[in-house]
């Protein structure tokens, strides 16, 4: 196991550590107005849903020079994932939702459809 | 990297970087990139948080991840008020520690384990999360903003980069949920979510003499 790469991870670290720290550190939320906080309730349905949906239909490749590839991708992922949304909106239950949603990727993959 | 980035997509981008033998300064400004989204899960953590001690906050924003804070929102947004055990637990039993273990492993069995797409295991982190947005709605307005931010993130992935995409999706899909009516903007965040709302916070807030606090009462209103 090489040990070069270490002081990559440190700055990388170094500079993720602000972005996840600033606002827990500094903010003054009780001095925030009505409408500031009401924003910040809807942050979580929204980056949440676009990571789901950037993460679903969206494929990102490295090819062997470094660079990405991003195309838009409708695979079986996205029917599994639209599943898993309604058993969870439907049954209010997460591992039911993500159990089938496996189920149905991994079928379409066993029968070649994605 | 597991222990100190602590990011998965990051990592993963770095891993492709330096293969492909792209400079570190190119690798540490996708990092930095890659991991802005994390500002908008602190900020939305922060209105639970901000009488915790100012240490504490430090260590619980390493452990900050998408998953970390989808458990952790949506498990104060039910229970009303901030839960620092449920905090633990989602960073670190159900984050932490399997990514660090799956990470050794990964180095000790490598080319060993079969490729995990076979067994549709990559759906799920997009069905977890999109499962935990629809826990998280209780109404128009979080529905709107789920799905213009998911719609965003599609569109500017494609048109630019994926993580500028999941970025402006968080941004602006709020900013769209809150200009559809709703309910009183008042009640953004549950009176218990403020810190001196909680009896015992408020108890150690008396104690200390701080209850002359000219900012006045919190009732979650910010007036």
């Amino acid at each position: 196991m090489s040990l070069d790469l270490i002081p990559l991870a440190v700055l990388m670290g170094l500079v993720t550590y602000p972005s996840r720290a600033i606002p827990l550190l500094v903010s003054r939320v009780e001095r925030m107005p009505p409408l500031a906080l009401a924003y910040l309730r809807l942050v979580g349905p929204a980056v949440l849903a676009a990571l789901a949906a950037a993460n679903t239909v969206v494929r990102v490749e490295t090819l062997a020079d470094g660079t990405r590839d991003v195309s838009f991708h409708l695979g079986p992922e996205w029917p599994a994932v639209a599943l898993c949304l309604a058993l969870v909106a439907w049954r209010r239950n997460l591992l039911l939702g993500i159990v089938a949603a496996v189920a149905v990727v991994a079928l379409a993959r066993a029968m070649n459809l994605g | 990297m597991s222990v100190i980035v602590f990011a998965g997509a990051a990592q993963f981008a770095a891993v492709g970087y330096v293969m492909g033998g792209f400079s570190w300064v190119g690798v540490v400004l996708l990092t930095a990139f890659l991991n802005a989204r994390h500002l908008l899960y602190s900020a939305a953590l922060a209105p639970y948080l901000a009488d915790r001690p100012r240490p504490l906050r430090a260590v619980m924003a390493h452990l900050l991840t998408d998953e970390a804070f989808a458990l952790t929102i949506t498990h104060f947004r039910r229970v009303g008020r901030a839960d620092l055990w449920g905090y633990w637990f989602a960073a670190i039993v159900t984050t932490f520690i399997p990514w660090n273990v799956a990470t050794l492993a990964g180095i000790a069995l490598g080319g060993a384990i079969p490729d995990p797409s076979a067994f549709g295991l990559d759906v799920v982190f997009p069905a977890a999360m999109g499962g935990l947005a629809v826990a998280l709605v209780s109404g128009r307005r979080e529905v709107i903003a789920a799905i213009s931010g998911a719609v965003l993130a599609v569109a500017i992935s494609l048109a630019w980069d994926p993580a500028a995409g999941i970025v402006a999706g968080g941004l602006l899909g709020p900013l769209v949920g809150l200009a559809a009516p709703g309910r009183p903007l008042g009640r953004a965040y549950p009176e218990s979510a403020l810190p001196l709302a909680d009896p015992e916070l408020a108890g150690q807030a008396l104690e200390a003499g701080k209850a002359g606090d000219p900012r006045g009462p919190r009732d979650g209103t910010g007036r």
